[in-house]
């Protein structure tokens, strides 16, 4: 029987395993406590669920476990049965009935299934029974005295039984199948179970317990295991650092696209042809957060200790995606760089990132990102902090949307931004005023030339 | 956090197997071990040492004997260098005890040198060293076990350890108990010129043993100079000198007879071994008879513990330990591990060889089936002949109305080898009309098996 974790109040999904009460091998009587747990609210015993044993403990004290999580097992019986008297008494012969109260790891290894061919069923296999006859005492140690030999158990307890081939046995008992549900000839043959499973009238042998689960048909569950790889580690690792140590917040503008692609529809082809790279979204956003950084410095600034860092150059991380996970390649003094430069270096990150060629040198460092989830179609989304930046833009999908320009209901491209920011640093009217100024530049890229 | 997956505790054939299996199976895995080398019993003073000095002495006798004359093979003279043949075994069990050192290595199976002792349910220490694990196997084995009274002196009176490891042949050994290890090294210091006393307690040597395999090798082994006394209890060993005096007593009563031996080997079985596990700090406790009871995914009570071999109830062999340890892996590793605990063969490597798998024809009697009983003699086997060893038979026992072989019993010069054919036949819940349908390559001494197949539902065709 599993004690599992207890709900310990609204919002609290974990808690720390403090002080075990009982040992394995204690008994225990129902509702005595056995394990304490703690929370950052309460410190809770949980009671034991039935009489018992308490045959396992499954977590360690500091130990982090979830609610509903199994932290131990007992073995519910008359309180104060040890054990280790996991029926030490000679096997009874066959026709008296049933060996008291097999425990329940005997219970739970259905017992296999080669054991009783069609005949009287056989008594619950207490691990004393399970020596095989005959041969027991050919042993290299074929005991002498008399004594010894009595307390071998008795012969016909086991038949050489075999209506399942080894292999068909093995896999009918890792399923727990019936093999009466097996059709065709006998002994049942490997290749007999394997179709019967795939032609899916393999019956498991005990009715399931819920009645919902009528249809015992068999479909195999299986799960794959693959190992974290280093970089998501890294961004497991990172993200959480980031929730744990930052005020995050968000704030959300909406921006008009109109201007942005008339300036590309009327330039694409002079801009490709002169400088060999296409005219994208992208180096719009990077100069008006060059232009709004300036103007609001905090967003580019970082909290160092009990400092606050200030920069007067803008690196700004454009987050990629690459088949190994995100990453985030950085454009250098992009305050710096013009509209084609912008472009240029974008699209070779996004090259080297799926080639996996990009260096460590230019993942490292930033002091603002931008991320675009909108070539993946998001509508709107919550971006988060890449330490130990302070502020990270969201872009999203361009979708035309009925707006109110002048009184009048007009259809606009239309694209949300968001703005993720450290409360810590940066106040409300910061953030938003920042996000404004971005919305501004690109509604109004002119605005990009005179440097407002 | 645990160090490792799985401590297996014991080296033996049942714990090294465990080990190499659950490391195949992705698991950290260590293996704690005190003797110097590992295989346990088996490998060191067991199953591997015995065999050597059974092959090496049959090389001896059969040349001294004359046996090989009729071959036309004459010595001039023929001479025994215990040391050396005592050299060979040793060469032969160092070659298999490094051998599994290197499969260690190969998969990453961690040696803990030293005697493991349970700190609690999920830690062992050994060497003074704490060594925690999500899993544990008791793989401990066995050892001597001795009759009430008599206690060996590592001397004169003594375990079959030191019967692999004499440094002379005794003028007389005088082996207590009738099973195995008693014939084995009895035949071993017979065929080196030793006179050999065997006493059994029980009305006939190896007692389990099908009554026609029994009658056949008691029969055997008094022609090779055997001496058995059956019936008979040990009642008192005295040192005297060298050696010892040995009072035997009749268990039906009558008067004492006195024997003196020079070395007398205690043979009377084994028992589990978990001396200085320190069991109760894991929440275990043994039975009455010293075993960790376990259900049938080789689980203690304490379910992360499980337990395999002779340290658990069931015949004390290597091969079944094996196949636990192997199965057991599998549990642990969230596999289905199986082991046929009905086929579980076993061998006694005297010459001939005695080896049965599965019911004896009384025991398939016993267990209410009506049964069918085919017979072959190697007499009549074209192999056997050419070989000029003739000794024995092959026996099947079928039910009579499924005709599925319930047992097979042989007694022959490669006995041990042909029952893997017949386990085979049994973990496949042959007929013996199937044994007898399946084509036997000639010469072989497998055809006897065949040809006792073929007798369980006729006349054989050759006898």
């Amino acid at each position: 029987m599993d004690v599992v974790v207890p709900a310990l109040g609204e919002s609290v999904a974990e808690a720390t395993v403090g002080q075990w009460l009982k040992q394995p091998g204690d008994p225990v009587k129902a509702d005595e406590p056995i394990v304490s747990l703690e929370t950052d609210k309460v410190a809770v015993e949980v009671p034991a669920p039935a009489d018992g044993v308490l045959v396992e403990q499954l977590a360690q004290p500091g130990e982090t476990v979830a609610v509903g999580a199994v932290i131990a097992r007992i073995e519910p019986g008359a309180a104060g049965r040890a054990p280790t008297l996991l029926d030490a008494t000679p096997a009874p012969p066959p026709t008296a009935g049933a060996p008291p109260a097999a425990p329940p790891p005997a219970a739970t290894a259905a017992p296999p299934a080669v054991a009783a061919p069609g005949g009287a069923p056989q008594p619950t296999p207490t691990p004393t029974a399970a020596a095989p006859p005959a041969s027991t005492t050919l042993a290299w140690a074929t005991p002498a005295s008399a004594v010894d030999r009595s307390a071998e158990p008795p012969k016909s307890a086991t038949q050489p039984a075999a209506h399942l081939h080894p292999a068909a046995a093995r896999i009918v008992e890792q399923y727990g199948l019936d093999p009466d549900s097996i059709p065709g000839d006998r002994p049942i043959t490997k290749a007999q179970v394997l179709a019967a499973i795939e032609a899916g009238v393999a019956r498991r042998k005990e009715p399931p317990p819920a009645p919902i689960a009528a249809a015992p048909l068999l479909r195999p569950r299986m799960e794959e295991r693959v190992r974290m790889s280093r970089l998501r580690q890294t961004i497991a690792r990172r993200l959480k650092e980031a929730q744990n140590t930052a005020a995050m917040l968000t704030t959300f503008n909406d921006v008009d696209m109109s201007a942005v692609i008339r300036v590309r529809e009327a330039h694409q082809e002079s801009f490709m042809a002169k400088h060999g790279v296409r005219l994208g979204f992208m180096s719009f956003f990077v100069k008006a957060a060059t232009l709004a950084l300036r103007d609001v410095p905090q967003v580019n600034a970082a909290i160092e200790g009990d400092e606050i860092v200030f920069r007067t150059y803008a690196d700004i991380g454009i987050a990629v995606s690459s088949p190994a996970g995100l990453v985030v390649p950085i454009l250098k003094d992009a305050d710096t760089l013009s509209f084609a430069e912008c472009e240029r270096r974008i699209a070779d990150f996004g090259r080297r990132a799926r080639e996996g060629r990009l260096t460590l040198e230019e993942l490292q460092g930033g002091t603002f990102t931008i991320s675009n989830g909108g070539v993946f179609g998001s509508l709107l989304s919550t971006p988060i902090l890449n330490p130990p930046q302070s502020a990270v833009l969201g872009m999203h999908r361009i979708e035309e949307r009925p707006v109110v320009r002048a009184g009048q209901v007009v259809v606009r491209p239309m694209m949300y931004l968001a703005l993720t920011y450290d409360h810590r640093l940066i106040d409300g009217r910061e953030a938003v005023t920042f996000l404004v100024r971005i919305k501004e530049a690109i509604e109004d890229p002119l605005r990009l030339l005179v440097d407002l | 956090m645990a160090a490792f997956d799985l401590i297996v505790i014991g080296g033996g054939p049942g714990g090294y197997v465990a080990a190499i299996r659950a490391a195949q199976l992705g698991l950290k895995v260590a293996c704690a071990e005190k003797s110097s080398t590992l295989g346990g019993t088996c490998l060191n003073v067991g199953c591997i040492p015995s065999k050597a000095l059974l092959h090496a002495s049959a090389l001896f006798a059969e040349a001294r004997e004359g046996s090989l004359e009729k071959f036309g093979i004459r010595f001039r003279e023929v001479t025994l260098d215990l040391a050396a043949m005592m050299a060979e075994k040793a060469k032969a069990v160092a070659e298999l005890t490094r051998g599994i050192e290197f499969l260690f290595r190969k998969n990453g199976v961690v040696w803990l040198k030293g005697t493991a002792a349970f700190v609690d349910p999920h830690a062992i220490k050994v060497a003074g060293e704490r060594h925690e694990a999500r899993h544990l196997l008791i793989a401990t084995g066995s050892e001597p076990a001795f009759p009430p009274g008599l206690a060996p002196d590592g001397e004169v009176v003594v375990t079959s350890t030191e019967a692999l490891a004499f440094d002379r042949v005794p003028r007389r050994l005088l082996v207590v108990g009738g099973g195995y290890i008693g014939l084995e090294l009895g035949s071993v210091w017979r065929r080196l010129g030793a006179e050999v006393v065997v006493v059994e307690v029980m009305p006939t040597i190896l007692p389990a043993m099908d009554p026609d395999v029994v009658s056949e090798c008691t029969r055997l082994f008094r022609r090779q100079g055997l001496k058995l006394h059956t019936s008979t209890k040990v009642a008192a060993i005295e040192r005297v000198g060298e050696g010892a005096r040995v009072a035997l007593e009749p268990e039906g009563g009558g008067p004492a007879e006195v024997v003196d031996a020079d070395r007398v080997l205690l043979a009377v079985g084994r028992r589990p071994y978990t001396q200085g596990l320190a069991l109760e700090r894991a929440g275990l406790a043994v039975d009455e008879r010293g075993r960790l009871p376990v259900d049938g995914q080789f689980r203690t009570a304490v379910p992360h513990i499980r337990a395999i071999g002779d340290v658990t109830a069931g015949p004390m062999l290597a091969h079944r330990a094996m196949d636990e340890g192997h199965a057991a892996a599998e549990w642990i590793a969230g596999r289905t591990g199986h082991v046929d605990r009905a086929v579980i063969p076993a061998v006694v490597y005297t010459h001939p060889e005695i080896a049965a798998v599965g019911l004896s024809e009384p025991d398939a009697r016993a267990a209410g089936h009506d049964v069918r009983v085919g017979r072959f003699p190697f007499a009549a086997n074209s192999r056997a002949k050419a070989n000029r060893d003739t000794d024995g038979f092959v026996k099947i026992v079928a039910d009579a109305a499924t005709d599925r072989v319930l047992g097979v019993h042989i007694v022959g010069a490669v006995a041990g080898t042909l029952i893997a054919e017949a386990a085979q036949a049994m973990a496949l819940g042959a007929s013996s009309e199937d044994i007898a349908l399946t084509c036997h390559a000639h010469p072989t001494h497998a055809e006897a098996l065949k040809e006792a197949a073929i007798a369980v539902r006729g006349p054989a065709l050759h006898a």
